[in-house]
């Protein structure tokens, strides 16, 4: 009895100390991400160095990233902010930014240079106020080969319309983001006039007819590692995912899939700071996470690419499959010839409108 | 407790108030107060419950219910801007002064950074007013008198009638414009409420869906769940017993881990599937949709709740004495007769009681349904979680929530005058 006593004594004044900032010993850095895959990427290339060079900090993982901005939100307004970093996505880091539940982030005064000398206000991708991304990543579509005997696969967005040529059930997101610009595109529309057609109510109004002619044949999924399942179960024969779970299961799992990069639909993702937690520790693990060769590293354990021009040529070979890893990022000049750019800006104007659109347009 | 010591013979109640106990206090008062020390203790012993009820149960659907209504955002943000618009009749764009409040509110909302919340607020009702206002807010410090001007430079959109109409109906604390947008309806232009456009409307089709959906449901387990709870209770013991736990296996199983069984079970190139173009009876090209449709949902919700239908009606039915069906038999009546007017009638309190557990956990549903439901086997709730989580439209996920939980409560007393809740019988 006294020794629990002792031990619920020592865990309160531990937690105490852990709260106010500047506690001396044993840090703990509670950072949210995605888990999977992905958070294990980052524990390699980020948080063990880190904590391997300052072994009085500990990083806790939290996959809490599909909720972040809620649970931002939720934490703030209570008063009670537990997070310190979260990855998050460059559009829900625009509105949370905006409505002040995460810091301003000067990059040029918290993040490394390049190693020649680059600031990073010119070497990243795209910093914004309260977000510096660490990753590009692309949503598209791929096939299992073994959906198509004859061989003859398909290659653009238009074929994944074509139900003639290519037969079988489509795997898509349950979200408006990236079908509705797939459909134009297939539609006819140039890539980069996506978002000017879709600025008109007939431009919605045609993304949407275009959809329609693929919703007896969809299955909608919700969560990153169900397209992968769902081609391999021959349940679809084309589905849109994450380019980094396609990855995993071409190489690591053998799968028969290919990857159609034309249309390939990129995003940013990467770190916010709650608001009060830009404490020294927070900015200084910043500055190491977003190092170049830190996101070079990253790459080694998934294939998305980093978000910083000066990490490109140090992208190197996988770590466990040893394969170049190059050929399979979004950014590689190959992969790269016709993608769309996720227009942020357009998504968190909208984002609420086309959701309920979509959302009642699918539920009848 | 106390000195009940009585000193007269009782007689009729009435005439209790004459008596008196032995230290010469009333009786009645005497009783009270022994009562009143008992109905202390009482209470202490139920407090710790009452308080964990009320903090952890009855705060938190409060604050939740209080979400659908509140608008403090733009009162909050924009506070010169919603006084100046108190005076305005809405007929044309209003002058320097309402655009000089709102100039100088975007002004320090950019640097208090509360501006975004009024931004987030306003786009639930219009899309695009949130970058309307988080493009000027960026430009803030540019705002120079004459604001109009100014601010008509940074967007032309300033200059719409509808938007200045919006603010100021948006402007009180409290809206009802999440419980519009919860059963479909909406503001025009000029602030009557119409129906949403028809590509909008969706909300009054899930509760109706989830309704029938439910009853379904509970009609499907009672039909399933009736023989089994049945020969449970007129087994003998050992065999009853093993039965039972296969009842209770499933029931302790975990949630997720039976429904994505149900996947396994009845996906396109699942078991089910695959061993009906096994026998033969539909070819390879014709297997079915089960799953990602109603079909799934109903199937696998089914399953699920079943147990809630089962083990009320077995406590019900164990209870039953096997004398009345014997009588009755001996008594002329053949056994399906003896059966259907005896025995079934003994046994509605239980189907009450696992009726209404079914049909109002079938209602809240949203694990199942979202596993497994596809587009046409989502509820209500889904579309709760949605919102919760996904848009982060809390006000609107608050207004769904508080309709469905008035809509229980009134299920329930409806069914209370009906059957009367007396009738229930849990176990």
């Amino acid at each position: 009895m006294k020794l629990r006593k002792a031990t619920l004594l020592a865990a309160g004044s531990a937690l105490a100390l852990g709260v106010s900032a500047g506690a001396a010993s044993a840090e703990t850095l509670t950072i949210v991400s995605w888990g999977g895959a992905y958070t294990m990427s980052q524990q390699k290339a980020y948080h063990e160095p880190y904590m391997e060079m300052n072994p009085d900090v500990n990083i806790v993982n939290v996959d809490k990233s599909a909720n972040g901005l809620a649970g931002i939100r939720a934490q703030v307004q209570a008063g009670n902010v537990t997070w310190d970093i979260v990855d998050m996505l460059e559009g829900p880091a625009m509105t949370a930014c905006a409505e002040g539940i995460v810091e301003p982030l000067p990059a040029d005064e918290i993040l490394a240079e390049a190693p020649d000398g680059t600031p990073p206000s010119e070497d990243f991708v795209q910093l914004r106020e309260c977000f510096v991304p660490s990753i590009v990543y692309a949503t598209l579509f791929a096939y299992n080969k073994e959906a198509f005997p004859s061989g003859d696969y398909p290659s653009t967005v238009q074929d994944v319309w074509n139900m003639d040529a290519y037969p079988g059930k489509r795997g898509l997101q349950k979200i408006p983001a990236g079908n509705m610009e797939w459909a134009l595109v297939a539609d006819g529309v140039p890539m980069d006039e996506v978002y000017e057609v879709l600025d008109t109510d007939e431009g919605v109004a045609r993304a949407f007819a275009k959809l329609g002619e693929l919703k007896d044949e969809a299955v909608w999924w919700s969560e990153g590692a169900q397209p992968p399942q769902l081609l391999a179960d021959q349940e679809v024969s084309i589905a849109t995912g994450y380019n980094g779970r396609f990855f995993n299961a071409q190489v690591m799992e053998d799968q028969p899939f290919e990857l159609i990069w034309h249309g390939q639909y990129f995003e940013l993702d990467g770190w916010v700071v709650p608001k009060g937690k830009l404490t020294d520790r927070v900015k200084d693990y910043l500055n190491f996470a977003t190092d170049t060769q830190r996101l070079a590293d990253q790459a080694k354990y998934i294939s998305y690419g980093p978000a910083r021009a000066s990490s490109a040529e140090l992208v190197s070979t996988h770590a466990e499959a040893g394969i170049d890893m190059k050929p399979h990022m979004p950014t590689s000049p190959e992969n790269f010839q016709n993608p769309i750019p996720k227009n942020a800006e357009w998504w968190a104007d909208n984002g609420d409108a086309m959701a309920a659109r979509f959302n009642a347009w699918l539920a009848r | 407790m106390a000195q009940a010591d009585i000193t007269q013979d009782t007689g009729a109640d009435g005439r209790l108030d004459k008596l008196t106990t032995a230290d010469g206090t009333p009786l009645k008062v005497s009783i009270r107060r022994a009562m009143r020390r008992n109905k202390l203790i009482a209470f202490g012993l139920t407090a710790p419950l009452l308080f964990f009820i009320v903090f952890s149960f009855l705060m938190p659907i409060f604050d939740m219910a209080s979400r659908s209504v509140e608008n403090h955002q733009i009162p909050e943000a924009m506070p010169r801007t919603v006084a100046v618009l108190e005076g305005w009749n809405g007929q044309e764009v209003p002058g320097e002064a309402a655009f000089e409040a709102l100039a100088l509110d975007i002004q320090e909302g950019q640097r208090t950074r509360t501006i975004g919340r009024a931004a987030t607020r306003l786009n639930y009702q219009e899309a695009g007013m949130r970058s309307l206002i988080m493009g000027s807010a960026r430009r803030a410090d540019q705002l120079e008198p004459p604001y109009k001007q100014a601010l008509l430079e940074v967007d032309d959109d300033w200059g719409d009638l509808d938007v200045w109409r919006l603010i100021k109906r948006e402007s009180g604390y409290y809206t009802a414009s999440y419980y519009l947008n919860a059963i479909d309806l909406t503001y025009s232009d000029t602030g009557e409420i119409v129906a949403q456009p028809e590509y909008r409307q969706i909300y009054v089709m899930l509760f109706v869906r989830t309704l029938w959906m439910s009853a379904l449901i509970t009609g499907l387990a009672l039909l399933l769940g009736f023989p089994v709870a049945h020969l449970l209770a007129t087994l003998p013991a050992r065999h009853a017993n093993l039965l039972m736990i296969l009842v209770l296996l499933p029931f302790w199983t975990s949630l997720l881990v039976r429904t994505t069984t149900w996947i396994v079970v009845l996906q396109t190139e699942g078991v089910l599937n695959d061993m009906m173009v096994w026998l033969g009876v539909i070819s390879d090209d014709g297997r079915l949709q089960m799953i990602y449709n109603q079909i799934g949902t109903i199937v696998a919700m089914t399953q699920i709740l079943l147990p809630f239908m089962i083990l009320p009606l077995y406590s019900v039915m164990k209870g039953i004495s096997p004398s009345y069906m014997r009588a009755a038999k001996s008594l002329g009546a053949r056994p399906p007769v003896a059966f259907w007017r005896v025995y079934v009638p003994q046994t509605i309190p239980g189907m009450g009681a696992g009726g209404i557990l079914v049909f109002i956990l079938a209602i809240g549903y949203y694990i199942t349904p979202a596993l497994v439901g596809g587009q046409s086997g989502q509820l209500i709730s889904n579309y709760i979680a949605y919102h919760m989580q996904q848009s982060l439209n809390w006000g609107l996920a608050a207004a769904i929530g508080t309709i469905l939980l008035a809509g229980v409560l009134l299920l329930y007393a409806t069914y209370n005058r009906i059957v009367g809740i007396d009738n229930m019988k849990l176990g």
